[in-house]
């Protein structure tokens, strides 16, 4: 089989597979799925290490070490604050009133 | 040749991926599933050491290291209201950092030209382009959610031209550097790109930006699918094309959770300047009420509906209103909160602010459920939401939230509203059900004056 073949095959079929993943997904997870799934294709860090490591020219080392800060921001930052999220749903009902740790945080700047 | 071993652990971290995908859209399995899918990522990021012998190791695990600890404090600190506009950015960043990649692989592949298949420089160029447009459309999208710059859909004679002719300049750059592989046409086509991405998103109206960070988010996908078909990696074009076609179909699910299809959301201002409204404060006569009128209101009713919106949440209010509540199922009365499925600033958004605040997950009933209870509602408190109860949504054609779907509120006996100020919501139009002549005002800061009804309905 052709190469490109087999490219266009996977590329297809994964299609498939990612519209068939969240065609069930409940509005109440809108948010932390579209958070989810920004969080996945931070993997562009790993087509960052690679072309970083395999380039002499120090303008694209430069440019390189860019992409694999903002890439890294991008997953790490991802999935970090899909569980933030996602820690909400799962907490236990509580009794009592406890007084609020995350809203009153540091007045937040988003970078 | 890449490691058979290494491929094994490349296709390991895929299905790790769509199982993270399929996990996140459940309630019960999200969790697992996200920490599945950042399981997987790091395990990827681990084996692409052993995939070739890099150079400029240090360097590279430093950048990494530095990204990381960017990312995590930046997800730390940041409140619950403020989600949006950091998925956003994080979106962007992973867009810029794909378009960087393509075009230092271009510079890369260039001199061997005659070699690499047409095609690789077709992903290439697409890479470049669409991860600048993700970038500048989620970079402007950022400014407007933080409201760094207005919320409300910025037109100027000429935008569609602009936008227009940076298209087609675009299509001409990148058959060139199709054509002819060289650096040049790619960075111009990178700042192009940047230019159609802002030209994109500068239209669109608060309401909408959500759908376009959706939207936004698949497009991303999509560039790192076209990267990894570049670098010849399985993993970046299965898990980018997940993302893409699974940020895809979310954002249509969310385009039509407000009644709208994607292309009047994104050039919906662009046709009509007449579908924007006034934005600015009405002086007519409304009835306004104090704490305490309101407290005897809510104490002595049967069943009362709450209606959240974004305003509770950026007061902090939301630990009140549960409080309040509380205190009005002890009087044996029945109260429910109403989630609009648009509520906050993306759908979804309410429940992880209410969440957030404890409400017990079954008192949060979705917009399908409880619709039909308004009418038996003796009173409706709308707490800092203004547009997902807006009548215009139905009578007014031409308004820009015309045909979203919409909580009944009117249907019930009495309708009050907590709000700072007469200024309208976020779609920037009056709402005619606060001129109700059923409809109490309650003015003030939202936490402040929840606390105030609280201690008065206590009292009572």
């Amino acid at each position: 089989m052709n190469d490109s073949i087999v490219w266009l095959t996977i590329f297809v079929l994964s299609v498939f597979v990612g519209i068939e993943v969240v065609s069930k997904v409940s509005s109440t997870l809108h948010t932390p799925l579209m958070s989810g799934a920004n969080a996945i294709h931070g993997v562009i860090l790993i087509g960052a290490i690679l072309v970083t490591g395999s380039t002499d020219s120090g303008i694209a080392v430069a440019v390189g070490l860019v992409a694999i800060v903002l890439a890294a921001v991008n997953m790490v930052g991802g999935f970090v604050v899909t569980d933030r999220m996602l820690q909400m749903f799962g907490k236990a009902r509580p009794i009592a009133s406890k007084p609020a740790s995350d809203a009153t945080g540091p007045s937040g700047d988003a970078a | 040749m890449i490691p058979t071993w290494v491929q094994l652990a490349y296709l390991a971290a895929a299905v790790c991926f769509i199982l993270a995908l399929k996990g996140l859209s459940s309630p019960r399995t999200a969790r697992r599933g996200n920490q599945l899918g950042a399981a997987a990522a790091v395990g990827a990021t681990v084996v692409v050491f052993f995939e070739a012998d890099l150079d400029h190791l240090w360097l590279i695990i430093a950048a990494i290291a530095v990204g990381a600890v960017l990312g995590v404090v930046g997800a730390q600190r940041v409140q619950m209201t403020q989600m949006p506009q950091l998925v956003a950015l994080f979106n962007g960043v992973g867009g810029g950092a794909a378009a960087l990649v393509a075009l230092i692989e271009l510079e890369e592949l260039t001199p061997f030209a005659d070699v690499v298949p047409t095609f690789t420089f077709v992903a290439t160029v697409f890479t470049i382009f669409v991860g600048a447009v993700s970038f500048a459309g989620s970079m402007i999208t950022f400014a407007k959610l933080q409201e760094l710059i207005t919320t409300r859909p910025v037109i100027f004679p000429g935008l569609p031209v602009a936008f227009g002719g940076a298209f087609v300049a675009a299509i001409a750059i990148a058959v060139v550097a199709v054509v002819s592989p060289q650096l040049w046409p790619g960075v111009l086509l990178a700042v192009l790109g940047l230019v159609v991405g802002a030209l994109l998103v500068l239209p669109v109206g608060g309401a909408d930006v959500p759908i376009v960070i959706s939207l936004l988010n698949a497009f991303t996908g999509l560039t790192v699918a076209a990267g990894g078909y570049v670098l010849d990696n399985t993993l970046l074009l299965v898990a980018g094309t997940l993302v893409g076609a699974a940020g895809t179909l979310l954002t249509k699910l969310m385009a039509s959770a407000m009644g709208r299809s994607l292309v009047n959301i994104l050039f919906g201002a662009l046709r009509g300047g007449s579908t924007l409204g006034a934005g600015e404060a009405s002086d007519r006569p409304v009835r306004s009420a104090g704490p305490q009128d309101v407290a005897i209101m809510l104490a002595y009713a049967h069943k009362v509906i709450i209606v959240p919106g974004y305003g509770l949440a950026v007061a902090q209010a939301q630990h009140s209103l549960r409080e309040l509540v509380e205190v009005l199922d002890e009087r044996g009365i029945e109260v429910d909160y109403a989630i609009h499925p648009v509520a906050g600033r993306m759908p979804g958004h309410m429940n992880v602010l209410l969440a957030e605040a404890q409400v017990p997950y079954e008192k949060l009933v979705e917009m399908d459920g409880i619709n039909s209870d308004f009418k038996h509602a003796d009173v409706v408190l709308v707490v800092g939401a203004n547009d997902v109860v807006n009548p215009a949504a139905k009578t007014t054609p031409g308004a820009p939230i015309y045909g979203m779907p919409i909580l009944n509120a009117g249907d019930a006996q009495q309708v009050i509203f907590m709000k700072r100020s007469m200024r309208p919501g976020f779609a920037g139009i009056e709402n005619e059900l606060l001129f109700d002549p059923k409809t109490t005002l309650l003015f003030g800061d939202a936490k402040d004056t929840m606390g105030k009804l609280l201690s008065a309905v206590k009292a009572l």
